[in-house]
């Protein structure tokens, strides 16, 4: 291509990575974090696409249904920034591939992140500051306060920088059909991937309309008064 | 209790209303937001024992996919309200989280309020979007956010003023149908939301995975790591089949869209 790129500077993916902390800030039952991606998307899609038309088709694009874990969700903007970078220099890279990329990686890194942070990390980090805290020491919510944002923030900004890595990678390899064979597959997890969660988070029958039936958590506190009723699924 | 950390408490509430959806800085863990209570109220060493101790109890208490948990930041700041307004000291902690613990069971109506009046929102943002209007998106997502502080602030203002049984008797008196059919409701709509992916998704070549996924799903035992590997061998499986099968034959040429199945179907249209 003979005009010149357009590049994500390391400014524009801080700038993302800052905004995703409020990645959950509209979660909604219609497309749970898509307003908070879209949201965080923002910085990267004023500085790719300058006419109105492509400005909206992108919000719009980036508006469509996301969830996962709030933290594992750098690594998938790492790969989206990638791929709209690339679409953005004139790459063919359709919308079909971007949500596949979207929606095959957060379903099983969802799978990761909720057992890693939510009923290891924050189990650990936060009985280590109650049993100081506790004894009346004020060092028990420090420790697990500032602890627990410096991790948190150094696994957002380096697997979103590594998932950009990667996502550009793939895109740089564009004799190999690489781009292809990836978007390819990626259309095939995701759409694999959607038929499971429905399974798992929609699905009224034979069950009831039941959005909590992979709800450990609030099985185990025993919290019926939402009618939990079977309890198989686990994460 | 002075006015200035009555103003306070409101807005540690707030802080701790935005963590609790944000799940992100954890103003919401009973560790931290007892504590800053405790500590604009002038009860820090009281705070800290709460915190702790209530902090032991929701170790466990996390958001899963689309379901929540007990409120974490509505019991941590109620508790510790109840806590001060009790002037009892350390010795309030076990009968604050008494009661507290109960009032975030009934505050889980409010985080699905919170969620259900979020999905207007974001069809603001989708129509902000087809402006191409950043600023109009940026707004709505800090709207979105503090609906979610102002979700624990205004219970803990009204703790302040009014005894805890009276919070907690408004909260229960929702109409069974109301929870109910928000329940239904937010289940429904979801599937508004994969429907719209889908959409944009499927091909003719895709939806066998689709339904391969979905009937996978319900073994039960396999957990979603479980259901990405499966996908992603699928995948693999599938494309390298395809390139097999389009060496194998006569790749005319004609078309690189790389993709000779496609190619294959659109000959006989």
């Amino acid at each position: 291509m003979a005009e010149s790129r357009v590049k994500l500077s390391k400014k524009d993916r801080l700038a993302v990575a800052w905004r995703s902390t409020f990645l959950q800030g509209s979660w909604n039952y219609e497309r749970m974090q898509n307003g908070g991606w879209c949201f965080s998307m923002i910085p990267a899609i004023k500085k790719l696409y300058k006419t109105k038309e492509d400005r909206a088709a992108a919000l719009k694009r980036h508006l469509e249904f996301f969830n996962t874990h709030p933290y594992v969700a750098s690594p998938i903007l790492g790969v989206t920034l990638a791929l709209e970078e690339d679409r953005a220099n004139g790459t063919e890279v359709d919308d079909a591939a971007i949500q596949g990329v979207k929606v095959g990686m957060m379903g099983p890194l969802a799978g990761v992140g909720d057992p890693v942070f939510w009923f290891t990390l924050r189990p650990m980090l936060g009985a280590l500051g109650a049993s100081l805290a506790m004894g009346g020491n004020i060092l028990g919510p420090i420790i697990f306060f500032v602890a627990w944002n410096i991790i948190r923030w150094a696994f957002m900004w380096y697997t979103q920088e590594f998932g950009y890595k990667a996502g550009s990678k793939i895109t740089d390899d564009m004799s190999g059909g690489m781009l292809q064979y990836v978007t390819s597959l990626a259309s095939i997890m995701g759409m694999f991937v959607l038929g499971g969660l429905i399974e798992r988070w929609v699905l009224p029958l034979p069950r009831k309309f039941r959005p909590l039936n992979s709800n450990k958590a609030l099985i185990s506190n025993g919290i019926n008064c939402l009618r939990v009723q079977k309890v198989s699924n686990k994460l | 209790m002075s006015a200035i950390s009555m103003i306070l408490v409101v807005l540690v509430a707030f802080l701790a209303g935005m963590g609790g959806i944000l799940d992100e800085f954890q103003f919401h863990q009973p560790l931290v937001a007892c504590t800053l209570i405790g500590l604009v109220t002038g009860n820090l060493e009281a705070g800290i024992i709460l915190g702790g101790s209530l902090q032991m109890i929701a170790l466990g208490w996390a958001n899963i996919g689309a379901a929540v948990a007990p409120d974490a930041a509505l019991a941590a700041v109620a508790s510790a309200i109840i806590l001060v307004q009790g002037g009892q000291g350390v010795k309030g902690v076990g009968p604050a989280i008494a009661i507290a613990i109960p009032l975030a069971v009934a505050g889980l109506f409010l985080t699905m309020l919170a969620r259900t009046i979020a999905v207007p929102i974001v069809h603001f943002m989708d129509a902000a979007a087809e402006e191409g209007n950043f600023r109009k998106i940026e707004v709505w997502q800090i709207i979105g956010i503090a609906m979610q502080g102002l979700r624990i602030a205004i219970p803990a203002a009204a703790l302040l003023v009014i005894p805890s049984s009276a919070v907690r008797g408004f909260l229960e008196s929702m109409p069974a149908w109301l929870n109910e059919g928000m329940t239904i409701g937010g289940g429904m709509v979801v599937a508004v939301g994969y429907a719209m992916v889908i959409n944009m998704m499927a091909t003719r070549e895709v939806w066998p995975f689709f339904a391969i996924g979905f009937v996978i799903a319900a073994v039960s035992d396999l957990t979603l790591i479980a259901l990405g590997a499966l996908g992603v061998s699928f995948g693999l499986i599938y494309l390298e089949l395809k390139k097999n099968a389009g060496n194998g034959g006569n790749n005319g040429g004609s078309s690189n869209t790389g993709d000779p199945l496609g190619d294959i179907l659109n000959d006989y249209e």
